[in-house]
């Protein structure tokens, strides 16, 4: 008896500290993060490092005021946004297929979904720079979200694909005895009922294209996205224009994924509380 | 004129033959209701009749229009879900309404339409309300009376009671003969439960694997049930069936006792007898007494005829006890005769 309960509050002792470790994995750097972008320059490049945030936005200002910065943002979002559109025009009616029809092939293409994420994007960044150009693509916000598109298309579908299945099916064939087509049913039943879950979806494309940086750094020069500036500027920058980039990077991410994380424990057939 | 007809539907699932050659006329206004286990194919046929499945061979007519190749909302159908399919976006006013919108009805036509069903059903109180504010009676109420708004020229319905409580299940059973009878549509009802089927039906229609046995009034079904199958599935306690064997011509003999019967030259005949149908006699089929159930007005008496099991209802006040031998005397009117090999009846 004693053995089993000792033992039991060994484990337990064993998952908590797992929990807290991963956590401080996870958030350490992230506060930092925040208490420096947070500080003047002058307090980041003393010593010992502060571990209060001192809620100085001049580094901030700073980093707004830096040269090229305010465009690279532009052009991250403008990026982010036809990711998003792309990823939900093609994507949605990819997993409503997925989720209703019958079709030679539906389990294959299932992997070949995720498999698309298997490629490594450097191999295919020199063929595609090259066609880019060919094509006049290269440099262009279009061109680079389509690249983006590719990557967040998958989860895309794979989203839509358990929003879709949620819905019963019935209320579908109810609305089509109703006097709806195909199209109707739609309209007024299922996307009213699936809306949240393709806002989520389409908001974790944007954080994907926010986040990519290995294509952005290939296909754009002029127009350089946010996370291609930062790469590029890395090197030269001071260090307070790191910390407050990586900063301005990090919490749109953080915020929007938080925002849909149920969806995406959806995706995986997680059920989510 | 919503007379429904069913020419040679037949409906396969990869090589599964859920439906075979199926024909079927209902009456203008007629109510019918599709009887038969789960699995003997009646969802599958209501859902070909909706348009939601499409046959594999046949022809469905509603009047003198062919239906079979229009989509479901060209068909002038409705239908009630086993599991309602009720709106959870909207309220039950814009549930019962939402057909009518899709129809383009005047916004002040909807509204009367809306509010003369939702009266009718008894749920104006509810008009307000989401579906998960609602109990399975209501939301109940709420699909019937949505498919109803539509003024539809025939409505169906697939288990439309199964998933309420026994006693709910009474009550909406005999309101929902009096609105239909009120709303002279032609109605098509699924269930399993045979007294469901019998106390709604203008006629039943019995299915079996996907085939329909017999199509007729209740009592006709309950009185001449056409096949073995039928007679075993309706009526409960079920009939006694056994097995009799050729004296002369019209005349059987079973443990002793001569009944006279159809003349088919066969060495055997199947018999049906209904427990209600045999009287205690001082001679008939010699019968052991196995368990007594008083069931108020009746005694139910579980005996062993031969080797068979032979259920009778008696009078209660038969001083009867379990072990004792007694003679049940059938009223050989009300006799059932089926072929030993078809299983068909004969006369
Ligand atoms: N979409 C389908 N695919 C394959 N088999 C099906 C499908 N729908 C029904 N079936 C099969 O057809 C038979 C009849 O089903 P159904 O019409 O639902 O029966 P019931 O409503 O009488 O219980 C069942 O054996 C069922 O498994
Ligand atoms: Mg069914």
């Amino acid at each position: 008896m004693t053995h089993s309960v000792a033992s039991g509050k060994s484990i337990r002792f064993l998952y908590i500290a797992s929990i807290v470790l991963l956590c401080a994995w996870v958030l350490g750097p992230l506060y930092l993060l925040a208490v420096n972008a947070l500080s003047s320059p002058d307090t980041i490049n003393q010593f010992p490092m502060n571990l209060i945030p001192e809620f100085d936005l001049e580094s901030l200002i700073f980093f707004a005021n830096f040269y090229g910065m305010l465009d690279a943002l532009i052009n991250s979002i403008t990026v982010a946004l036809f990711t998003m559109c792309f990823s939900i025009c093609l994507g949605a009616p990819a997993g409503y297929a997925l989720a209703r029809f019958d079709f030679v092939g539906k389990e294959l293409f299932r992997v070949i979904i995720l498999m698309t994420r298997a490629f490594p994007l450097p191999l295919l960044a020199l063929p595609l720079a090259v066609f880019f150009i060919e094509t006049g693509l290269d440099d262009t916000a279009f061109g680079l979200s389509l690249v983006h598109t590719t990557l967040a298309l998958p989860f895309a579908i794979l989203i839509t694909f358990s929003l879709f299945s949620g819905v019963p099916r019935e209320l579908e064939e109810a609305a089509w005895t109703l006097g709806c087509n195909r199209f109707a049913a739609f309209r007024f039943v299922i996307l009213p009922l699936i809306l949240p879950g393709i806002t989520a979806s389409a908001i974790f494309a944007f954080v994907i294209s926010w986040n990519e940086v290995f294509a952005s750094a290939v296909l754009t020069i002029q127009n350089r996205t946010l996370t291609a500036f930062l790469l590029q500027n890395l090197d030269t920058a001071p260090l307070h224009l790191k910390f407050a980039g990586g900063f301005i990077l990090v919490v749109p991410a953080i915020v929007f994924i938080f925002a849909v994380r149920k969806y995406l424990f959806a995706m995986w057939g997680i059920s989510n509380r | 004129m919503a007379i429904i007809e069913i020419k040679n539907i037949a409906k396969t699932f990869g090589t599964y033959e859920a439906l075979k050659d199926i024909n079927l006329t209902v009456e203008d206004q007629e109510f019918m209701v599709l009887l038969g286990a789960s699995g003997c194919g009646k969802t599958t046929l209501l859902r070909i009749i909706a348009g939601l499945e499409s046959p594999t061979q046949g022809e469905v007519w509603i009047g003198d229009r062919r239906i079979d190749h229009l989509p479901a909302r060209e068909r002038g159908i409705s239908m009630v879900f086993q599991n309602y399919a009720i709106f959870p976006h909207m309220t039950v006013a814009e549930n019962i309404g939402f057909g009518l919108k899709m129809s383009k009805i005047p916004a002040d036509e909807l509204k009367r339409r809306v509010e003369k069903n939702a009266e009718l059903m008894h749920i104006e109180h509810l008009l307000k309300r989401y579906s998960g504010e609602l109990s399975g009676g209501q939301r109940q109420r709420v699909a019937v009376a949505r498919a109803l708004a539509m003024e539809p020229d025939v409505i169906l319905m697939d288990e439309p009671l199964s998933n309420l409580d026994a006693l709910l299940r009474l009550e909406m059973r005999a309101e929902l003969k009096g609105v239909l009878q009120q709303s002279n549509t032609t109605a098509i009802y699924v269930t399993h439960d045979q007294v469901e089927a019998m106390s709604l039906a203008d006629r039943v229609s019995v299915m079996n694997a996907g085939e329909i046995v017999q199509a007729d009034k209740p009592m006709e079904l309950y009185r001449n049930p056409a096949t073995q199958f039928v007679a075993s599935f309706i009526g409960s306690p079920p009939m006694n069936f056994l097995i009799a064997s050729n004296t002369s011509n019209g005349f059987w003999v079973i443990e002793n006792e001569t009944l006279s019967g159809p003349s088919i030259a066969e060495q055997s005949i199947l018999l049906a007898i209904r427990p209600e149908d045999v009287r205690l006699s001082d001679s008939g089929l010699p019968a052991v007494v196995r368990l007594v159930e008083p069931l108020g007005p009746h005694l139910l008496v579980t005996t062993d005829v031969g080797s068979n099991q032979f259920r009778a209802i008696l009078d209660s006040d038969s001083q009867i006890q379990e072990g004792q031998k007694i003679f049940l005397k059938p009223n050989v009117e009300r006799i059932r005769w089926f072929h030993p090999e078809t299983y068909r009846a004969v006369f």
